[in-house]
C-alpha cells in the first residue's frame, strides 16, 4: 500500500524494465571482461546472432514460442494465486500425448491428426497440472512441491517408456521414430513457400501462430471471461470468492489444468513442430525458463510476450556466442541469462522508490 | 504552558487527482486526547498516514515534541514515539498475537530470547491497561475487539507516546468502548497524546479535549470541546443539519419470509457458536439482533448466506427449506433468490481491495446475464453499474476504475452496501451496515433500508451499534453466547434493559 501507484504506468512498464535490463547487460559486460573478452564484441555477436540474418531470426522466434506457452502456464496459474512450477514435466507428458496420436494413428487424415494431437498433447499437460491442483485444493498439498514432484515422475516415466516401449529398434538413443509428413505441423519455411516466399530452414513452425493466439485466449479469459473474473478473485481473496459464490477449490484445479494444458503446448511446439519425433528430455529447461518470462512479463499476456522474445534472442544469440567466442562457454551464456532474470525479476521493485522518488520531485517542482 | 506534541505545518497530499490533504496546519497538545473528525474522504486516514510514515506528504514538515523530524517510513514514526491503531488493521492473520506484536522488534537474532522478554512486558502492559488478550491465539481466530486490543498493545510495546487511533470504536461494543475509553483516559494522565478519529460525535464530546474538524481535504474548524455540540460539529462537518433519527412509520410487517428452527452450529475446533437458535423474519419488517460482538451474530448472517455448515436446524425460506448451508454452490443459490448479503467485514469478504472499484461492484454477480455480452464479461456494463451505484450512494471519488483499496473506509463501505441494496433483494441480510460511514452517509443508508422495508422487504439486521438498532429495528433479538436470549418491541425497548440483556445479566 506504500508507494506503489506512485509513477506513471508507462514508466512502470517500460522504463523500470529497461532500466533493470540495462544494468543486466552492463554486469553482463563486465563478467565477459573479466574472463578476458571483448564485451563490445561479444554484444554484437549476441545481437547479430539474434536478430542479424533471417536464419537467426527463425530460430529466436523459435525459441520464443515455447517461452511465450510455458511464460504464459506460469501467468496464468499466478492470477489464481498458484505457483505452477511444474511446466517442464507438462510440457513432458504433453508430448506423450502428441506422439501417441502422431505415432499410432497417423494412417487418419491430416486434419483429425492436426486437432487431435494438439488436443492430446493439452489434455495430457493439463491432466498432469490438474492433479496437484486437486491435491492443492482437496488436501492442501503445496503446488510448489507438488509440481516438482511431478517434474520427477514425469522425467522418470517418460525415459522409461522411451527407452522400454516407444523406441525405435536399431536406434542409438532413446527416441521413437520419425512422424509421417502429415502427422507434423507445417514449418515456417513450407507456409512462406505457399506464399511463394523463400525462407531459411529452421525448427520455426505452425506453433508459434499458436503461441501469439493463446497469448491474446489468455488475456481475454482472465480479464474478459467470468471464469477469469472468477480465477482473479480466488486468487487475491479466497474469503470474497466463498462469499461470491465462487468454489475456489474447483478453480484451483480449473485454473491448473488450462495452466498445464498452456504448458502442454510447449510439448506440441517441440514434438509436432521442430522434432517431428518424441525424444528424451526434449523440454530442455523451457518450463522453468518460464518462469522468469512470466515474472519478466509481469504475469501479462503481452509483457510475457515481449520477455519471451527477449529470451528467445538470448537463447539463440547466446548459442552463437558461445559457438564465436571460445572463452565464453554455454554456461557462461546461462549466467548472463540469470543476471537478467534477476535484475528484471527478482530484483525488479530495486530502482521503484528511487524512481518513484524522482518523479514525485518532477511533480512538485 | 501546554507543550506540543505534534506539530504538522503545511501538510500537502495529492494522489493523482484526488487533493487528499490540502495544507494542513495541526498542532497537537502534549497530554490531551485530539479528536479528529469529517465527512468519508475528508482525508483523515490519509494525514494520518503521513504522520505514521505509510505516505509521504507532497510537501510540509512534522514536528515532535518541539523538534523537526523525517517521517519516511513506520520506522522513523516509532523511533519518534508514534504508534497507530489503522481503521484496517494490519495484523498477520495466520501469527499468534505475540508473533504480531514482535514482529519487526524481535529484540536480538534470537526469537526466543526476545520472547521471554516480550512476554514479561507484555504482561505488565496488559495489566496496567486492561488488555487482556491471549498471547497465543492466533490473529484469525480472535474477534475484531481483540484483533483492535492486540494493535493497541504492540504500539505499547513498541514505546509509544503518541498514539493514534483511527476510528477504533467502530468494530467495537459501547462497553467496549467505554473500556478503550478508561483506557486512553488513564494513557493521557500519565501525559502521553492521543489522536482519535472518529464518526461519533458522541465520543468526541465524551473523551476528547480538543476537535479538529476536516473537510475536502482541509481544516475548517478546531474546537475546544467543552465550547462546541455534536450539532455544531456535524453542521461544520457535512454542511448541513443531519437528522440524528430517521424518521420511521410502523411496521406493516406481512407473510414471513425467513424462519430459523433450532439452528446450531460449532466452529473448527469444536465449540458451540450458535445453540438452538429460532427465530423468524417477515416481509415490511427489520428485524434486529443485538449483542456484543463475537456471542454469535457473524455465525447467524454467515450460516443465512450460506457461507457456514450448520450443525443443526432448518432454514426456511417463503416457506421452502433452503438447501445445507457451507458451500459455495449454496451461497450462489442465496443471491438467485434473492437473498441479499453484507457482510460485517468488508474486508475480508466484501470486497477485493487489489480489483477496480467497478469490479468490487460485481462481485457475487459477475453471472449476471446483464453484464454479459455473449460469452464474455461485458466491462463496460459492470462499469456503468458502478457508476449508477456510485451516484445513488454518494460514493466519491466516483471512479469506476480507482482501485477498491485506494477508497477511503467509509466509501468502500458504500460500494458494498450499495452493491447488495441495489439488487433490491427480497431479504437483506445486513452486518454494521454504517461501520466507518460519516453521519451524512449514516442518515442516508438507514432512510434507504427503511425504505426498502416499507416496499414489504424483509431486513434482518445485526450491528453492535445498539444506538443504530433502536433507530432502525421494528423487533429486537438479543442476542449472548450463541443463544438469543431475549426479544423486545423495536419501539418500546429500553436501553438499559438491553445493556443487561446483551451482558448477559437478566433475561
Ligand atoms: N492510495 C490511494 N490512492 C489514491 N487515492 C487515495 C489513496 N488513499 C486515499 N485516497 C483518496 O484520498 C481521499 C482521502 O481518503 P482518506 O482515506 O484519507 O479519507 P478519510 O477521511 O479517512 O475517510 P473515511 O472516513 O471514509 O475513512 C479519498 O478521496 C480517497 O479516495
Ligand atoms: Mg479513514
Amino acid at each position: 500500500m506504500s508507494s506503489r501507484g506512485d509513477m506513471p504506468a508507462w514508466a512502470d512498464y517500460v522504463l523500470l524494465p529497461l532500466i533493470n535490463l540495462l544494468l543486466a547487460f552492463v554486469l553482463s559486460g563486465l563478467v565477459v571482461l573479466a574472463i578476458g573478452e571483448d564485451p563490445v564484441r561479444a554484444m554484437r555477436i549476441l545481437v547479430e546472432g539474434a536478430i542479424g540474418y533471417p536464419e537467426a531470426i527463425a530460430f529466436t522466434l523459435y525459441y520464443a514460442t515455447n517461452f511465450i506457452f510455458t511464460g504464459l502456464a506460469v501467468a496464468l496459474a499466478f492470477h489464481a494465486g498458484l505457483f505452477n512450477i511444474g511446466g517442464e514435466g507438462q510440457a513432458y507428458v504433453a508430448g506423450l500425448g502428441v506422439a501417441l496420436i502422431c505415432l499410432y494413428l497417423d494412417f487418419l487424415p491430416w486434419p483429425i491428426i492436426f486437432v487431435g494431437a494438439i488436443a492430446l498433447g493439452m489434455a495430457f499437460g493439463a491432466a498432469w497440472a490438474a492433479v496437484p491442483g486437486w491435491l492443492q485444493a482437496k488436501r492442501g498439498s503445496h503446488v510448489v512441491i507438488t509440481t516438482i514432484m511431478f517434474n520427477f515422475i514425469a522425467a522418470a516415466l517418460m525415459t522409461y517408456l522411451l527407452s522400454n516401449v516407444m523406441l525405435e529398434p536399431g536406434r542409438g538413443a532413446p527416441e521413437t521414430r520419425r512422424f509421417i509428413a502429415s502427422a507434423t505441423l507445417p514449418s515456417m519455411q513450407t507456409m512462406l513457400g505457399w506464399i511463394g516466399i523463400e525462407a531459411p530452414r529452421s525448427p520455426l513452425n505452425f506453433a508459434f501462430f499458436m503461441a501469439i493466439a493463446a497469448a491474446f485466449l489468455v488475456y481475454v479469459y482472465i480479464w474478459r471471461t467470468r471464469w477469469g473474473y472468477a480465477l482473479r478473485v480466488v486468487g487475491q481473496n479466497e474469503q470474497a470468492a466463498r462469499y461470491a459464490g465462487i468454489d475456489p477449490a474447483k478453480t484451483i484445479i480449473v485454473a491448473m489444468a488450462i495452466s498445464g494444458a498452456l504448458a502442454g503446448l510447449m510439448g506440441v511446439n517441440e514434438i509436432m513442430g521442430a522434432h517431428q519425433r518424441l525424444l528424451v528430455a526434449f523440454t530442455g529447461g523451457f518450463g522453468f525458463v518460464g518462469i522468469a518470462v512470466a515474472l519478466m512479463g509481469r504475469n501479462h499476456p503481452l509483457g510475457v510476450c515481449l520477455a519471451a522474445l527477449l529470451f528467445g534472442a538470448l537463447y539463440q544469440g547466446g548459442a552463437e556466442l558461445a559457438f564465436e567466442m571460445r572463452a565464453i562457454s554455454r554456461e557462461m551464456v546461462v549466467v548472463i541469462q540469470g543476471l537478467i532474470i534477476l535484475f528484471c525479476g527478482a530484483l525488479e521493485n530495486m530502482f521503484r522508490p528511487w524512481i518513484a522518488t524522482l518523479f514525485a520531485r518532477h511533480k512538485a517542482a | 504552558m501546554t507543550q506540543t506534541a505534534l506539530r504538522l505545518s503545511g501538510i500537502d497530499k495529492r494522489f493523482g487527482p484526488v487533493h487528499a490533504n490540502r495544507s494542513i496546519d495541526l498542532s497537537v497538545a502534549k497530554g490531551s486526547i485530539h479528536g479528529i473528525v469529517g465527512e468519508n474522504g475528508a482525508g483523515k486516514s490519509t494525514l494520518m498516514s503521513i504522520v505514521y510514515g505509510y505516505y509521504q506528504a507532497d510537501s510540509g514538515t512534522i514536528e515532535v515534541d518541539g523538534k523537526r523530524v523525517t517521517i519516511a517510513s513506520p520506522q522513523d514514526a516509532i523511533a519518534a514515539g508514534i504508534g497507530m491503531v489503522h481503521q484496517h488493521f494490519m495484523l498477520v492473520e495466520n501469527f499468534t498475537v505475540l508473533e504480531n506484536v514482535l514482529l519487526g522488534a524481535e529484540g536480538g537474532a534470537l526469537l526466543a530470547k526476545g520472547e521471554a522478554a516480550a512476554r514479561a512486558e507484555l504482561a505488565r502492559l496488559a495489566r496496567d491497561y486492561g488488555l487482556d488478550v491471549d498471547l497465543d491465539a492466533k490473529i484469525e481466530d480472535l474477534h475484531v475487539g481483540a484483533q483492535q486490543r492486540v494493535e493497541i498493545l504492540k504500539a505499547l510495546y513498541r514505546g509509544a507516546r503518541i498514539l493514534i487511533l483511527d476510528e477504533p470504536t467502530a468494530v467495537l461494543t459501547p462497553q467496549e468502548a467505554d473500556k478503550l475509553f478508561e483506557l486512553l483516559a488513564l494513557w493521557r494522565s500519565q501525559g502521553s497524546t492521543v489522536l482519535l478519529i472518529t464518526h461519533k460525535l458522541r465520543e468526541i464530546m465524551a473523551i476528547t479535549d480538543r476537535v479538529t474538524v476536516m473537510r475536502q481535504g482541509a481544516i475548517v474548524a478546531t474546537r475546544e470541546t467543552k465550547d462546541t455540540s455534536q450539532a455544531e460539529l456535524a453542521e461544520l462537518m457535512v454542511g448541513r443539519r443531519v437528522a440524528t433519527r430517521v424518521p420511521k412509520s410502523a411496521a406493516a410487517p406481512g407473510a414471513e419470509i425467513l424462519r430459523v428452527e433450532h439452528l446450531s452450529c460449532i466452529d473448527e475446533r469444536g465449540a458451540a457458536r450458535l445453540q438452538d437458535i429460532s427465530f423468524s423474519v417477515r416481509a415490511g419488517e427489520i428485524v434486529g439482533i443485538a449483542g456484543v460482538s463475537g456471542n454469535g451474530q457473524t455465525e447467524i448472517l454467515e450460516t443465512l448466506a450460506g457461507l457456514r455448515a450448520v450443525a443443526s436446524g432448518r432454514i426456511l425460506y417463503k416457506g421452502e427449506a433452503l438447501p445445507p448451508p457451507g458451500t459455495p454452490a449454496r451461497a450462489k443459490f442465496a443471491r438467485s433468490v434473492a437473498i441479499a448479503h453484507v457482510p460485517e467485514d468488508r474486508h475480508r469478504m466484501g470486497m477485493v481491495v487489489g480489483f477496480d472499484a467497478y469490479e468490487t461492484a460485481i462481485l457475487g454477480y459477475h453471472d449476471d446475464d446483464a453484464l454479459r455480452r455473449g460469452p464474455l464479461l461485458s466491462e463496460s456494463r459492470s462499469i456503468e453499474r458502478c457508476r449508477d451505484l456510485m451516484g445513488q450512494f454518494d460514493v466519491r471519488p466516483a471512479d469506476p476504475r480507482l482501485r477498491s483499496g485506494q477508497f477511503s473506509g467509509g466509501n468502500q463501505q458504500k460500494i458494498v452496501l450499495g452493491r447488495e441494496i441495489d439488487r433490491d433483494p427480497d431479504l437483506l441480510l445486513v452486518g454494521q451496515p454504517t461501520r466507518g460511514v460519516d453521519i451524512g452517509a449514516i442518515e442516508f443508508i438507514h432512510k434507504r433500508i427503511v425504505e426498502m422495508r416499507d416496499r414489504g422487504k424483509a431486513i434482518l439486521l445485526v450491528s453492535c451499534e445498539l444506538d443504530e438498532i433502536l433507530a432502525l429495528a421494528d423487533r429486537i433479538l438479543v442476542v449472548c453466547g450463541g443463544r438469543i436470549i431475549g426479544e423486545a418491541d423495536g419501539a418500546a425497548a429500553d436501553e438499559k434493559r438491553l445493556g443487561l440483556m446483551m451482558a448477559g445479566i437478566a433475561a
